[in-house]
């Protein structure tokens, strides 16, 4: 700084000038990495839940447990259809006893009651969330899209079993029961849900005011 | 403007019109934002009066007439459209409050007028990039505006669901264009705060005065390049993140849609990313002001000036890893919420630091009471509340049973109504003489003071006690329960309301008598580089760079 200049022309000067601009370059660089860093978050963050069961997120396993605890909770099941889908969805049994470890299926159902074929995709997550790394599901409709035609009746079964490790979560300590969520969400509506006058020559999205309830 | 002509002819100075829209002149801008910042905060200072009228009493009061009023709806529909203006009015409050009034007042008004002057710089390194940062403003400010008049969800108007924009409410749950609109006017409210952190971050960096190292240079230009930087790395996030919401609105994406496989959670933490910085941000440039003051009015140089620079760099830094305090009931588990207490309470050290240090810089200090100091040390004061509170908020135990209800509402306005906009009048009148030539009537200053300072304390000490007692926030109505103390804070905020007549009253008064200031009216005290100068400063200061000691 101490370069001599002594007049307001250092504003000027082309070597501070190409200096001020390294600066402001260096600032934009940092603020397009700050964006993709913020959609890097979409995924990154996915996978934390994948890894972590963050969220309720279950735990996708391809073996059964060896390791069967002398040790008894409770699973609830919850069905819930997300407005604009016309289906009639329901577990078969409310709720299911079951020791830790063991494996268990169990089913629940969905009727379409539209005269149309609809598609509907399912999303599910465990209460509480902290149980949701140590829900595994073997099986589970919920890992393919369902297709029901007009009144057509679906059984879905589930196949789950809860790790032992869950009884060394001092968050867990006193819970008895776990409830396991699904919310079947129509595929078709995957529509944007803005009024925006948009130029496509679509002025409302009929789903959207069903959806506000979902 | 501050191009060849500019250099040939110093005093040349642009007439008219020109010479707000066109500016380039660091000091021209800045008195624009400082205009701007008045305007916005009185309409944002008007929301919140209405809303407190709405809850002088338990039912409904005025927002159904207002809804008929400005949506011509009736009946029913009436009381239903109200409920959603009351929300539509609590969340443009906070919008216009934070990014239209304390951010282009304290920022783009206080730090574009001092800053470049106290470094000994002639103007700042980008002045048309200055000009784009501020003219961006108004129309994202119109757009906001605009926002209030547009459907949203079936039946209302008006982004409702509160400044945080959380999906699903601001997805599907609205889905007319008035969220667009306010969305867009984030981005352009955005791009201009991040033109002006890049401006203050260049202009901080490579125009220093010879001899003013950064260990030597004002706390305030601290304050404002710490600032810049938290604006940097902060604001892109929300910029992400409310982009994902435009195209999940508009575009068929599944950011924050679980139908899709995305998680509205997801968005929370992009927004708390950006907006726990953005409080320190909102704060930061107050500190730095504050500073100032208490050393001036003391006639001590600051204590432990080190010390206070670097306790606002760990402020802004560990700012950056507490955001998830503001989701302690998301489900987060038990080690993640250990974590943010540990780390939101940690912010506690630096923030003792600064203000023992404001303190110790009193102590044995030759104090003259003057109308910043009151504001100053009133700031002092009413932060120290807010911390106080703030800490025990960072509680995730305690957070529980308080979150989402008027003991936040009570915490944030005491850090940042009280505290930011404390420091913004300290500001005003502290630099007021300098930036304007005039000296303001001192006694319609210090009743301004204290008619603000009774107000303030009235509206939001009492809801502490209706947070405690349980009522939530973000409601038109609540049961008679709760009805005494919000009577209470309604007062409040009329004499609040009276206070900013008084303000603008003084504003009025100093400009039509004409007191002149002199270039230092503070006395020995004011040390800094801007009281060399004379006031108001020449259009083009420091022709000849002024020696640093």
């Amino acid at each position: 700084m101490s370069n001599g200049v002594t007049n307001h022309k250092q504003a000027a000067d082309p070597r501070k000038q190409s200096s001020n601009r390294m600066v402001a370059g260096m600032c934009v660089a940092f603020v397009g990495g700050m964006v993709g860093m913020a959609y890097a978050a979409v995924p990154l963050y996915a996978m934390f839940c994948q890894i972590t069961g963050y969220g309720g997120t279950t735990q996708r396993v391809e073996q059964y447990s060896d390791k069967i605890l002398d040790r008894e909770i409770t699973v609830r099941f919850d069905a819930n259809v997300s407005g604009g889908l016309p289906w009639d969805f329901k577990p078969v049994a409310r709720d299911v006893q079951i020791k830790i470890g063991e494996t268990k299926q169990i089913h629940y159902t969905a009727t379409n009651v539209f005269d149309n074929p609809t598609q509907g995709r399912a999303t599910f997550n465990v209460t509480p969330e902290i149980a949701g790394a140590y829900f595994n599901k073997v099986e589970c409709f919920c890992f393919t899209d369902t297709t029901l035609k007009p009144g057509e009746t679906l059984d879905m079964p589930v196949v789950f079993f809860v790790d032992p490790e869950i009884v060394n979560v001092p968050e867990m300590k006193d819970v008895k029961t776990i409830t396991l969520s699904y919310t079947f969400f129509p595929i078709a509506g995957e529509k944007p849900v803005a009024v925006a006058p948009k130029g496509d020559g679509e002025a409302k999205n009929v789903n959207s005011d069903g959806k506000a309830g979902g | 403007m501050a191009g060849a002509a500019a250099h040939d002819h110093h005093d040349h100075k642009p007439k008219g019109w020109v010479r707000w829209v066109y500016s380039t002149n660091h000091k021209d801008i800045g008195t624009l934002y400082l205009i701007f910042a008045i305007m916005a905060g009185c309409i944002g200072g008007f929301l919140s009066v209405m809303m407190r009228w709405e809850l002088a009493e338990p039912g409904i009061q005025i927002f159904h007439g207002l809804a008929s009023m400005v949506y011509g709806v009736e009946g029913d529909s009436a009381i239903d459209a109200g409920k959603s203006m009351f929300n539509a009015f609590t969340t443009a409050h906070g919008l216009v409050m934070i990014f239209f009034m304390v951010m282009p007042a304290l920022i783009g008004g206080f730090a574009n007028w001092m800053v470049p002057i106290m470094i000994g710089a002639p103007d700042m390194a980008f002045p048309r990039m200055n000009n784009i940062s501020f003219w961006l403003l108004p129309p994202a400010f119109l757009l906001l505006i605009l926002s209030a008049f547009m459907p949203s969800a079936p039946g209302a108007h008006g982004v409702g669901g509160g400044w945080t924009i959380y999906p699903p409410l601001s997805t599907s749950g609205q889905p007319g264009p008035a969220m667009d609109l306010a969305i867009l006017s984030l981005h352009i409210a955005g791009a201009s705060s991040i033109l002006g952190a890049i401006n203050f971050i260049t202009t901080i960096f490579n125009m220093r005065a010879p001899g003013m190292t950064l260990h030597k240079m004002p706390l305030f230009a601290w304050s404002v390049l710490i600032t810049a930087f938290l604006l940097l790395l902060s604001l892109p996030v929300l910029a992400g993140g409310i982009t994902m919401l435009l195209t999940d609105r508009n575009f068929g994406t599944t950011f924050f849609a679980p139908e899709g496989g995305g998680d509205p959670i997801l968005f929370q933490h992009l927004f708390w990313f950006f907006g726990h910085p953005e409080v320190y941000i909102l704060i930061l440039p107050g500190f730095g002001i504050v500073s100032h003051i208490v050393s001036t009015f003391s006639r001590k140089p600051i204590f432990g000036y080190l010390g206070m620079a670097y306790a606002m760099v760990a402020i802004g830094a560990v700012g950056f890893v507490v955001w998830a305090h503001h989701m302690y009931t998301t489900g987060l588990s038990l080690d993640t919420q250990r974590y943010f207490v540990f780390a939101t309470m940690v912010i506690a050290v630096p923030t003792g630091v600064k203000i023992f240090s404001w303190i110790a810089t009193m102590w044995g200090g030759s104090i003259s009471m003057k109308t910043p100091m009151i504001w100053a040390i009133g700031f002092i004061f009413l932060f120290t509340v807010g911390g106080v509170t703030g800490v025990q908020l960072a509680n995730a135990g305690l957070d529980r049973s308080l979150h989402d209800t008027y003991y936040v509402v009570a915490h944030f306005h005491y850090v940042l109504s009280l505290g930011a906009v404390f420091a913004i009048f300290a500001a005003w009148y502290y630099w007021f003489p300098k930036m304007t030539g005039y000296m303001y009537s001192a006694a319609i200053a210090n009743t301004h003071f204290w008619v603000t300072f009774v107000g303030v304390n009235l509206i939001f000490f009492p809801q502490h006690f209706l947070g405690l007692a349980g009522m939530p926030r973000r409601y038109i109505d609540y049961p008679d329960a709760y009805a005494g103390w919000n009577a209470v804070s309604s007062y409040g905020s009329y004499i609040s309301a009276i206070g900013v007549l008084i303000f603008l009253f003084g504003v009025f008064e100093a400009f039509s008598k004409k007191r002149v200031a002199g270039a230092n009216p503070w006395g020995d005290g004011a040390t800094t580089l801007e009281w060399q100068l004379p006031s108001p400063p020449p259009f083009h200061q420091w022709e000849q760079l002024p020696k640093i000691k």
